[in-house]
């Protein structure tokens, strides 16, 4: 046989047991029961400090001025029934997807030729880099303006606050490509074609993602912000922003914190949704 | 010092081919801060040769080999493979980087069989098979399926020298492909890569700056100046293949260590000399200011 015989690498022991699911896995470690246990001190606490405010009258600071997680719980059970409450949802998801991905497909093209190509590059990158540091709701007025409608102004804002983060994660990624896999390539007969699809686009992709995961956060923050200024359109159904803002007008601060959890809810799905496609298109990353 | 003899079992058909710089020169830098990186540098690597370039760290190891590879390209002189000027990366030339360059995001078995597909060089099936065939040999049969972060160090070499192979070059350059190996596996690598290279003797150029490596693995060693690179000496090592470890106990290797470990030194002392030398002046500039 072949002369080259040494260091065989030995196999893998066979897996007897049975995979897990990620769930059992989860609830089977330790962190997940110090997790839950944290946020149970926490609910009790603040159920103590508005028990304390009820019966003796006594105002521990900033705990003492919130409805009990009892009430925040019924107040959120009248909620989730009404269809209103969900369109809030459907409402901001709407505005957040529809920024978030016109700025995936803006960005990610314009940051991969900015990073190819010295000419786009020079032109393009200054009034880019003037324009980045301008804070998405510095936006607000002008936009209101310019779109004629208010709903193509939040979105246009949210697509912004997403924009500058994927273009500039995208420009570095695909800058700190180790020149080595480009020049294997090379010398295996890849044209500029082959260099771009497979060197430079598989190799900026964990950065697409990161410039994703940072992009949908200030996303976000911006539909918040912006339904918050605009009223959130005129019908009941004016996105969660807007749900926080009518709740604390009409003086109900239950309700602004069911408005506040959901929000922190509907960011985490956001980030858990990257985080899966992330895993499902980049499987390099997770083995380790 | 002789030339060891060549076993007349060598297939000539494959990876045989003869290298020759000739008076290559390539600096980098505006004029007001040039650096002479290789100056006139003259050698050759015979057919069939392992020829390992020893030097001083900084001397210009790799850039000889973006040269010979066509990664660059010289300012004056010429290299060239059988007859013909380099002018470009070609697949009659591959690389073995210092560290891994396998590509993260393709499996161990896409790396490999990554250059024929993508030129298209004859049926998938044919290509799918030469990869399984190659990764056996390298003895990663069991690996294939892997991301190249899941294998180790040596799994890694091992897994690039299978990329490059597959590709059939006419000349294997490796830049310290074994550097940052730990000391149990660089034996390994070493002695694994030369029953590699005596199965059929393809034409290879082996930057190391590691003396015993050299020896060990070496048809002729080509010992570099400082920068700018030139040739100091050209050491044949007439040592017998196939090579085993306990040849290295020889006088004669240990005549030619010490050789080579003469000129080294000498060229280390340059350089150190040199540079403390300019910073002495540069001291006494500074401390002659008010
Ligand atoms: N593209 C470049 N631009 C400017 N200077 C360069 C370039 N490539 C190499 N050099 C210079 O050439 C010199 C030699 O570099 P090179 O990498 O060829 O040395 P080496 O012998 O391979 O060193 P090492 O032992 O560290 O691998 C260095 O001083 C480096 O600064
Ligand atoms: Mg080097």
């Amino acid at each position: 046989m072949s002369a080259v015989t040494i260091d065989q690498p030995q196999t893998p022991p066979s897996k007897t047991f049975r995979r897990r699911s990620k769930f059992e896995r989860a609830i089977s470690s330790l962190g997940f029961w110090r997790g839950l246990a944290g946020i149970l001190v926490f609910l009790v606490l603040w159920e103590a400090a508005a028990y304390l405010k009820a019966t003796l009258d006594f105002t521990i600071p900033f705990f003492g001025k919130l409805p009990a997680p009892t009430l925040v719980a019924a107040a959120a059970a009248e909620v989730v029934v009404q269809p209103g409450y969900w369109w809030s949802w459907v409402e901001s998801f709407k505005r957040v997807l529809g920024g978030f991905i016109i700025a995936m497909i803006l960005g990610i093209p314009f940051g991969l030729a900015l990073a190819v190509n010295k000419y786009f590059r020079d032109v393009f990158f200054p009034p880019f880099e003037i324009l980045r540091p301008i804070p998405p709701l510095a936006w607000v007025p002008a936009s209101l303006i310019f779109w004629p409608t208010n709903e193509m102004s939040i979105i246009f804002v949210t697509f912004l606050g997403a924009f500058f983060t994927i273009v500039i994660n995208v420009l570095g990624g695909a800058r700190t490509i180790d020149v080595r896999y480009l020049r294997a390539a090379q010398s295996m007969g890849a044209n500029q074609w082959h260099l771009f699809s497979r060197i430079i686009l598989p190799g900026t992709l964990p950065s697409i993602f990161t410039g994703a995961a940072v992009g949908m956060g200030i996303t976000w923050n911006v539909v918040l912000a912006a339904e918050m200024v605009s009223g959130g359109g005129s019908q009941a159904g004016g996105g969660l922003g807007f749900f926080i803002w009518s709740s604390y007008m009409g003086g109900s601060m239950e309700h602004i914190i069911v408005g506040m959890i959901s929000i922190g809810i509907a960011g985490y799905l956001s980030s858990a949704l990257i985080r899966w496609l992330g895993e499902r298109t980049m499987p390099w990353q997770r083995a380790f | 010092m002789t030339i060891g003899a060549v076993p007349s079992s060598v297939d000539h058909a494959t990876g045989k081919s003869r290298i020759e710089l000739k008076n290559v020169s390539r600096g980098f830098g505006e004029e007001w801060a040039r650096e002479e990186v290789v100056q006139n540098l003259s050698f050759e690597i015979k057919p069939g040769d392992l020829t390992c370039i020893v030097g001083p760290s900084g001397c210009g190891k790799s850039t000889i080999v973006n040269l010979v590879a066509g990664y660059d390209a010289p300012e004056s002189g010429e290299i060239l493979l059988n007859g013909q000027k380099i002018t470009g990366p070609g697949k009659d030339r591959m690389v073995v980087f210092q560290e891994t360059a396998l590509m993260p995001w393709q499996t161990t078995f896409d790396n490999v069989a990554f250059g024929p597909k993508l030129r298209g060089d004859g049926a998938r099936a044919d290509i799918d098979r030469e990869a399984h065939r190659l990764l056996e040999k390298v003895g990663l049969g069991d690996f294939k399926r892997k991301f190249p972060s899941q294998l180790s160090g040596g799994m890694q070499r091992r897994a690039e020298l299978a990329r490059a192979l597959i590709n059939k070059p006419l000349l294997l350059i490796m830049d310290e492909p074994f550097r940052g190996l730990d000391a149990m596996s660089r034996p390994l690598m070493q002695e694994f890569f030369l029953r590699l290279f005596e199965e059929n003797r393809r034409t290879n150029l082996f930057v190391t700056s590691e003396i015993e490596e050299a020896i060990f693995l070496a048809d002729r060693l080509v010992i570099l100046s400082n920068r700018p690179a030139q040739v100091r000496a050209i050491i044949e090592i007439p040592l017998p293949r196939p090579r085993e470890f306990h040849m290295m106990n020889s006088p004669e290797v240990f005549e030619i260590k010490r050789e080579a470990l003469a000129i080294l030194h000498d060229e280390a002392m340059k350089s150190f000399g040199g540079s403390v030398g300019a910073g002495a002046r540069q001291m006494d500039v500074m401390e002659a200011r008010p």
